[in-house]
């Protein structure tokens, strides 16, 4: 009896969890101009009128280049923290840490609207710049948190090895430290990037009609007219995230294993 | 060895300056320039100086004295900047309408005047004999400003400079705040009531079945807010699939109203916040040692008061820190009720988005962001004093 219970609430919560991302895949590929069920017939015009419709297709371009942007920046001035932060050279790093999080905090609409006030000030409003320094914000935490971690994952005495055999520090960093750290580096990249690709809130603020991004342009659509290319969208959306998901995981996964190999030998 | 020590902190601080300077400049000024948006409110002395001296000493009686009509009349021929005279422009048109067709004809008249000291602005329009503009002149004087603050909590200074509250028509302000309260208090206690159990059974459960079961969390952790949204619009709708699916077993007739009103939001923010409470409760059951349990029952406590008496006061820390991460993020949320919510829904979210992006009132809407930023931080500051684990949201 208790058993056939936690059974059907377990089931009950994970088709909550679950049903509505399942739910809005199919209508990708409906023929009908309503997004609901039943689908008449199934037809690519959704996906057709996606790659096709000015507004989609340059709201997907901008989202790559936004994102791209946003990724470099906040990669590598997250990188270089985390690097800073590492040996706890630094009075304070807990301080420092705590402030490097803090846009994960700040409610995004809070955010936005300093943001813009600070972006018109600076001229910089509406400009594909202002989008991707605002972007890359919201991204160096999820850097700084995935290198970090993959930098505690180091095993000093590995690099206390490399240098008590000669190696200058530089060597030591590009030789030893780096190839460990890189996994961690690009996980934290493909973070950033998944967090500038569902980023809506800033975008409304700070953007302007010429960089409406793929999320900006579901949201818009949502509000005034939605069609079934909003579930054409959000596949494709699916699709990019899980694929960048299972790289970060492959990535862990290997760094894991790789650092499972290394311990032994450092002992 | 000191030296090597100096070494080794200014190559530290070299590496993390560039993010300190990124983050002072993008993040922390922003901040400040939301917190004095709400504060200043020189956009009228800059450019109208001498105006603003003169006219301190006038009693708000009738209209002020010649002098102040010439202090006037020489800002507005020494007043180059037309950006910044606009700003002005809107800033008294705000507090008395009709300003800008006033000045839209004062300027140029003062502009084209070959000697601007003759000039007789109740000639120019005689609208200058009008109490109320030279009134809102008078108050828009001072740089700063309190107006903003006490106008997002419903409240404003009455003619002789005291606080009164707004009358309840003007606006809804504290109505909204509360409605956030609410519908984050809501959203919390739904998650509660379903994160509890799951992570709980997700803990007790091994093999293929708990990974099915974190799974199902974490899976809508790494899909697109967008697209959960879009997809809770499609499973809401009239003709959604919850509502064709009751209607088709039969237990309804007509739709049920579940999207545009707050049962959508509430639905729909429990599916978003899930996962934040799910994972940290389940993260501190599986630190309590299993054989708790087997040992109180061991001791003569059946299963209800072993649960009762043992797990679930050791579960308590995953659940205060899980309920006040989805509240503080509930809180400041503000795409779900945007596009799920009626206008009875909308939370304090919107209503900055709507002053910041709508109407351009950067006062109001710093205003509220400050009452936001600053609940917000509260709540962080207790959520890291009561989470142990090093969890980060979103990560």
């Amino acid at each position: 009896m208790f058993r056939a219970l936690q059974f059907t609430f377990g089931a009950a919560i994970v088709i909550f969890l679950l049903m509505p991302i399942f739910a809005i895949l199919p209508l990708a590929f409906t023929s009908s101009v309503f997004l609901n069920y039943p689908i008449p017939a199934y037809s690519m015009r959704w996906m057709h009128e996606l790659t096709t419709a000015d507004v989609w297709r340059t709201s997907i371009v901008n989202s790559l280049i936004i994102g791209g942007g946003a990724t470099v920046f906040a990669t590598v001035l997250g990188t270089l923290a985390s690097l800073g932060m590492r040996k706890g050279a630094l009075p304070m790093v807990g301080l420092l840490r705590t402030l490097f999080l803090l846009p994960m905090v700040v409610p995004a609409v809070v955010l936005g609207v300093g943001m813009q006030i600070f972006l018109v000030r600076l001229g910089l409003a509406s400009t594909y710049l202002g989008v991707i320094i605002a972007h890359a914000v919201l991204c160096i935490p999820f850097v700084i948190v995935s290198v970090s971690a993959a930098l505690q994952g180091i095993d000093p005495s590995i690099e206390r090895a490399a240098s008590s055999l000669g190696a200058p520090p530089v060597t030591v960093f590009r030789r030893v430290t780096l190839p460990l750290a890189i996994p961690g580096v690009v996980s934290g990249a493909i973070f950033a990037f998944a967090t500038s690709l569902d980023e809506v809130v800033l975008t409304l603020f700070v953007a302007g009609p010429n960089q409406r991004t793929l999320a900006r342009q579901m949201f818009s659509s949502i509000r005034e007219n939605i069609n079934p290319t909003v579930a054409a969208a959000a596949l494709l959306l699916i699709i990019g995230t899980l694929c960048l998901g299972g790289l970060a995981a492959l990535l862990r996964w290997r760094q894991k294993r790789s650092a499972l190999e290394t311990a032994p030998s450092a002992i | 060895m000191k030296a090597a020590i100096l070494r080794e902190r200014s190559g530290a601080l070299l590496l993390v300056s560039p993010v300190l300077v990124f983050m002072a400049v993008f993040f922390l000024w922003p901040l400040w320039a939301m917190v004095t948006a709400a504060f200043v409110d020189d956009a009228v002395s800059k450019v109208l100086p001498r105006t603003a001296a003169s006219i301190v000493s006038w009693d708000g009686q009738g209209i002020p004295s010649g002098a102040a009509h010439k202090a006037l009349v020489q800002d507005l021929t020494a007043a180059t900047d037309e950006q910044a005279l606009g700003e002005a422009v809107r800033r008294l048109n705000s507090a008395a309408s009709g300003f800008r067709t006033l000045l839209g004809r004062t300027i140029p008249a003062v502009k084209a005047a070959s000697d601007p000291a003759q000039v007789d602005l109740l000639t120019v329009d005689p609208r200058w004999k009008d109490t109320r503009f030279w009134v809102a002149l008078k108050e828009a004087m001072p740089p700063y400003t309190d107006r903003n603050i006490l106008a997002a909590v419903d409240m404003k200074r009455d003619g002789s400079g005291s606080i009164v509250l707004e009358g309840a028509d003007a606006s809804a302000h504290r109505l909204i705040m509360l409605r956030t309260l609410l519908v984050a208090a809501m959203v919390t206690i739904a998650c509660a009531a379903i994160g509890l159990p799951y992570a709980m059974l997700a803990a007790s459960l091994t093999g293929w079945k708990r990974s099915v079961l974190l799974l199902a969390v974490v899976l809508p952790l790494w899909t697109s807010l967008l697209v959960r949204t879009a997809a809770w619009f499609i499973l809401l709708q009239n003709e959604g699939l919850i509502n064709r699916a009751l209607q088709a077993i039969g237990l309804i007739d007509s739709p049920l109203p579940l999207i545009f009103n707050r049962l959508g939001v509430v639905i729909a923010m429990t599916h978003v916040l899930l996962p934040f409470m799910v994972l940290p409760i389940y993260s501190v059951i599986l630190g309590i040692p299993r054989n708790l349990m087997s040992a109180a029952q061991s001791m003569g406590a059946g299963p209800v008061r072993a649960f009762w008496r043992v797990l679930l006061p050791l579960s308590l820390p995953g659940l205060l820190s899980g309920s006040l991460l989805v509240f503080m993020v509930a809180i400041g949320y503000y795409i779900t009720p945007a596009l799920l919510g009626g206008a009875n829904d909308q939370m304090i979210s919107s209503v900055i988005a709507f002053y910041a992006t709508g109407t351009a009132n950067w006062g109001l809407a710093g205003a509220l962001g400050l009452i936001l930023l600053v609940v917000t931080t509260v709540l962080y500051t207790i959520y890291g004093r009561f989470s142990t684990s090093s969890q980060v949201p979103g990560a």
